[in-house]
């Protein structure tokens, strides 16, 4: 008795890597891997992850008189002083985009056969996604530590009337040509930090101009200018964030294949390295959630 | 899923890195020419050109998602199960945003209700009106209930 399951054991692992196992059913369903089939509807559940994240974001953005223009708040490029509008973010796009072409190859060369192939087109993959991940650290950090913004203070604002920028001691503000510095509907204001001295030490504090409208509901009055809506950088964070630790735990899984594959480990299962797929396929979805990041926070 | 050569699918990837990138390129372009950064004083930022720029960018986003879908995660060469067990899903997603978009939108009004009630400047009731009553500034006193 005892015998009998321990071959049925042994059996059913042997299935396991020569790929034929047909899930110890008659035929495979829908002719594809138990892994594989698995790695979809993995994908689908977390597309509606994904999608939820979004869908919040539209729904508090809808809700929010003004928004933070996404032109205005992701401008900044590496060692160039200079707003430069989703150029950056376009750069990163484009290393994901290429680091799903050299995934794709990598799966071609695997289902050749060919060890060498998979083993360097896996390498690029892993590059671009370092380099993605790099980006995006340069992002939060110039969000963070040069604009101030967190999760729970987002500096990041528009104007929703026309009107004129006020001294403290409420005289008109002058641009440094000596006309009226004024802003109009919609303009967009990042609120900056200046050092304060409080109890004889320097603290940095959000330095908060005086504005007088002249149109809108506020017409005539003086207000102090607004912060942003609060819920963009909590959205901002957790979504990019949230993608960012997809790519980083698919690199992870990536070189974790790569060095198997570069030990002949898929090769000696000859089932066309579907581990490779598999990855691929997590991978490619990474990409997929970046077209609809894009879109939502940088193009909308 | 290999009906296509070695040689058709390696032109496969170059044809997606080429349509991928140009449809990016292209995006980026008439964002920010929709927002006024190639052409000083042209955009089309509110009303009419605002919605065909939105539909625009979902229409090439949504046909990129196609290409990743289809043609790099193979999604064509599955069987047609596989394919709407996966697919058919996200269409509920099509629910999802309208419901929490109008919730959102609503979530707004009531937001801009309490601020303009909070700042109401409300007219104390002038003298000789008789106790009891609501005065409504250009009606006649009405008595409540």
């Amino acid at each position: 008795m005892a015998e009998t399951s321990v071959a049925h054991a042994h059996e059913t692992h042997d299935h396991d890597h020569d790929n034929d196992g047909l899930w110890e059913g008659a035929r495979e369903p829908f002719k594809a891997s138990y892994g594989k089939l698995m790695m979809w509807y993995f994908l689908l559940s977390d597309a509606f992850t994904f999608a939820g994240f979004l869908i919040a974001y539209g729904a508090l953005r809808f809700s929010m008189p003004t928004w933070p223009e996404a032109d205005f708040v992701f401008a900044s490029f590496p060692f160039v002083n200079a707003h430069w509008p989703l150029i950056f973010v376009t750069v990163m796009t484009f290393v994901l985009i290429f680091s799903s072409v050299t995934m794709v190859r990598a799966v071609q060369e695997g289902h050749r056969e060919n060890k060498n192939g998979v083993v360097f087109w896996m390498f690029l993959t892993i590059l671009g996604g370092a380099a993605f991940l790099g980006c995006q650290a340069y992002e939060w950090t110039t969000l963070i530590a040069k604009e101030n913004m967190t999760v729970s203070v987002n500096p990041f604002g528009r104007h929703v009337a026309d009107g004129i920028y006020l001294n403290t001691d409420g005289t008109e503000a002058k641009n440094t040509d000596g006309s009226t510095k004024t802003f109009v509907k919609g303009d967009a204001y990042l609120l900056h930090k200046h050092g304060v001295v409080r109890n004889g030490q320097t603290v940095q504090e959000f330095d908060v101009p005086k504005l007088k409208y002249t149109t809108g509901v506020y017409a005539g009055q003086v207000r102090d200018a607004e912060f942003g809506p609060k819920a963009f950088g909590a959205l901002f964070f957790f979504i990019t964030g949230f993608h960012g630790f997809h790519v980083f735990s698919g690199v992870l899984f990536l070189s974790i294949i790569a060095i198997n594959a570069a030990g002949g480990l898929y090769a000696a299962r000859r089932n066309g390295y579907e581990m490779v797929e598999k990855i691929g396929l997590y991978w490619h979805f990474v990409d997929l959630v970046w077209v609809f990041v894009f879109l939502v926070f940088y193009l909308l | 899923m290999s009906t296509l050569t070695y040689e058709e699918q390696k032109a496969l990837v170059f044809r997606g890195l080429f349509l991928l990138g140009f449809i990016t390129i292209v995006e980026v372009v008439i964002a920010l020419f929709a927002k006024g950064h190639l052409i000083h004083g042209v955009k089309f930022s509110e009303g009419f050109g605002h919605y065909l720029y939105m539909l625009l960018m979902i229409a090439f986003s949504l046909f990129k998602a196609y290409f990743i879908i289809f043609k790099f995660m193979h999604m064509e060469h599955e069987v047609k199960g596989l394919a709407l067990t996966v697919l058919l899903p996200t269409t509920l997603l099509i629910w999802a945003i309208i419901a929490f978009f109008q919730e959102g939108n609503s979530w707004g009004e009531r937001r801009n209700q309490i601020k303009e009630k909070n700042e109401e400047i409300i007219k104390p009731t002038p003298v000789g009106k008789p106790q009891g009553f609501y005065y409504i500034p250009g009606r006649e006193a009405a008595r409540l209930g």
